[in-house]
């Protein structure tokens, strides 16, 4: 099964499903043991954060170089601010895979449908890799699909909060509905969940807070890896159904197959 | 629609009796929820919260974290010009100071930037005083243009302007405002400010709404703790900062919380705000707006600031000279004593000891690159 349970995205075949981030950690030299315990091979980047001067402390430079780059346009208040962002990521040396983030609301940071949609049809257009954030909306998932986005990252709950699944249902209803790939992002605070959440099918999770602000942040990389490999095992090896309500094991209508007479 | 009806209405509200009336219990409470109302806030700054110190910090702690993760943006003040012309009494350049006046030529803010820029910072704050016929609109934009390639981010703290002059700098190149009330009692204010262009109490409490309106990505607001009863301050401070949050959601509001230092002049704090009071302000307000961004400055000791780190703390000034022209060459007279002398590395090996990243750049300039 392992051999061929890749995941196609942007041209890689990926063997790990769990995106990892570089974001609110104290230190950015745990980033590689992060990278190598959770197995993860994507790692989204802010580019707001990347800084090339000369002798900077680069975050890029922490980053193993078998790791596929996803920047993300964290910051951008517009499609516009968003596109460009993008240019510059690729213009730098970042690759042509980007995260859209359109947020214009800084308290509960959640994405802006219209100006993502926006975004990802100009820069698809433009050959990037196009992985929009986004609220698990259906409506905004076809939008997004006709616009040219290769996968959708719904929230499972607003970034940084660690709530899990809140819109679990919302995402099911994205999992059947469309053909692109679901990659949960933000919300996910525990390996139980992001676990949850590759039960129910999702193609892939990103987890970043729950792995940075761990008190043991290498640990809990190799958790959550396990996490979304128990996950997606389970999910390809079929779970049993879930019954609302228990079978007694006397029937209560085993009388109708009982011969006349009996008890 | 501006803060201006709320403000008035809390500058008339007694708000001591609402105070003194919270129970310990009402506290508790307060720390336990999701989400805090007005009331829940004052329950937080009030005096039966005292008690509560450790349980309010272990909450700020836990939000900090989850939102800002392990890191601190730094960032450091350039004194471009001591020119004056308000009289506000706790100011060591206020007019009446007979102190050294002076301002930059562009040549020397390239010197101090550059200065500036091999320390590895990225995030500036420049500072003038109230003369814009020596120090206007003209000539921010000039300096702007001189600082622009060394520093993805420029902030200002100047003097209140109209949307319009915002506007202009903004497309100049700089992406943040901080502007300080002083005090929220228009009635202080007025004895405060007797003469010179800061007098007008609505044209500043308006300020931070017409830079959010300009597009400033960031706008950090306060109150200077010291001038009168710093619970009353610190409660219209937050709902300063949680209206303007509601009304701009996609700017980034912060809060300094600026104590009184010695400074040129004779003016003496109305009230000492202890650092148990500052940690209480510090950490209700992280508990009541949990993704506001808090700035500490050097007014603080080294001591003081590396222990507040976890509290609440996200963004701090570090290298600091408050005198113009004082990061290229020996510091004349500031505008006040700063209390953490020490180097940028200095600050960024202590962050990094205490388990933090010191972050140096936090955005990336886009005008130049559609």
């Amino acid at each position: 099964m392992e051999q061929t349970d890749t995941f196609e995205l942007g041209g890689r075949a990926l063997t790990s499903r769990l995106f990892t981030g570089t974001g609110k950690y104290g230190d950015d030299g745990l980033i590689p043991a992060v990278c190598e315990a959770s197995g993860s091979q994507v790692i989204t980047v802010a580019l707001r954060r990347v800084d090339l001067d000369k002798g900077a402390d680069n975050v890029m430079r922490h980053i193993p170089g078998h790791m596929t780059l996803l920047p993300n346009t964290s910051g951008a208040r517009t499609a516009d601010e968003a596109v460009r962002i993008a240019r510059l990521a690729r213009a730098m040396g970042c690759g042509n895979w980007i995260k859209i983030e359109v947020i214009s609301d800084n308290l509960y940071l959640l994405p802006d449908g219209y100006e993502t949609v926006r975004a990802t049809e100009i820069l698809a257009r433009e050959g990037f890799v196009v992985l929009p954030y986004m609220n698990p909306d259906l409506y905004v998932a076809r939008s997004l699909a006709n616009a040219g986005a290769a996968a959708i990252m719904p929230l499972g709950a607003p970034i940084g909060t660690n709530r899990g699944l809140r819109t679990e249902e919302m995402i099911r209803i994205l999992i059947e509905e469309m053909s692109l790939p679901i990659i949960v992002d933000a919300g996910i605070g525990t390996p139980s969940q992001a676990c949850q959440a590759m039960e129910m099918g999702a193609h892939a999770c990103l987890v970043n807070t729950a792995i940075a602000t761990a008190a043991d942040p290498i640990g809990m990389a190799r958790a959550f890896g396990q996490a979304v490999q128990a996950g997606r095992r389970a999910y390809l090896a079929g779970l049993g159904s879930v019954a609302a309500l228990a079978r007694a094991s006397s029937p209560l209508t085993g009388f109708l197959d009982q011969e006349e007479g009996g008890i | 629609m501006t803060f201006l009806p709320e403000a008035l209405h809390l500058a008339t509200y007694p708000l001591e009796g609402s105070f003194q009336k919270v129970d310990g219990n009402e506290v508790l409470r307060a720390i336990g929820r999701d989400s805090l109302t007005a009331e829940g806030f004052l329950a937080l700054l009030s005096p039966a919260a005292s008690p509560h110190l450790e349980a309010m910090a272990s909450r700020a702690r836990d939000l900090t974290m989850r939102h800002f993760g392990r890191t601190v943006s730094l960032f450091t003040p350039l004194y471009l010009s001591n020119h004056c012309a308000n009289h506000c009494r706790y100011c060591g350049f206020a007019a009446r100071n007979t102190i050294p006046r002076t301002q930059l030529n562009l040549e020397e803010v390239r010197a101090e930037g550059e200065a500036i820029a091999a320390t590895g910072l990225k995030q500036i704050l420049l500072l003038t005083g109230e003369a814009p016929h020596k120090a206007g609109v003209d000539y921010l934009e000039a300096c702007v243009a001189v600082l622009r390639p060394l520093f993805p981010s420029i902030a200002i703290e100047v003097f209140p302007m109209e949307t319009e002059d915002y506007a202009r700098l903004v497309r100049a190149g700089v992406d943040g405002l901080t502007v300080f009330q002083e005090t929220y009692d228009p009635e202080l204010y007025a004895q405060l400010h007797p003469a010179g262009p800061k007098r007008d109490f609505v044209f500043r409490l308006n300020t931070p709404q017409r830079g959010a309106e300009a597009g400033m990505r960031i706008v950090n607001i306060g109150a200077l703790l010291g001038l009168s009863d710093w619970r009353r301050e610190i409660f219209a401070t937050g709902l300063h900062a949680a209206w303007l949050q509601r009304q701009y959601p996609g700017v980034d509001i912060a809060v300094s919380l600026p104590r009184m230092r010695p400074h040129a002049g004779d003016f003496e704090p109305a009230c000492v705000v202890s650092d148990r009071d500052l940690v209480q302000a510090m950490t209700a307000l992280r508990i009541f707006l949990p993704r506001l961004s808090v700035t500490i400055s050097t007014r603080e000791t080294p001591r003081f600031r590396d222990n507040i780190l976890p509290l609440g703390v996200t963004r701090m000034s570090a290298g600091v000279s408050t005198a113009v022209g004082g990061h290229a060459k020996p510091a004349e007279t500031g505008q006040f004593e700063i209390s953490d002398g020490r180097s940028v590395a200095e600050v960024c090996q202590v962050l990094r000891a205490r388990g933090y990243q010191p972050v140096f750049k936090d955005w990336e300039p886009l005008e130049a690159s559609a």
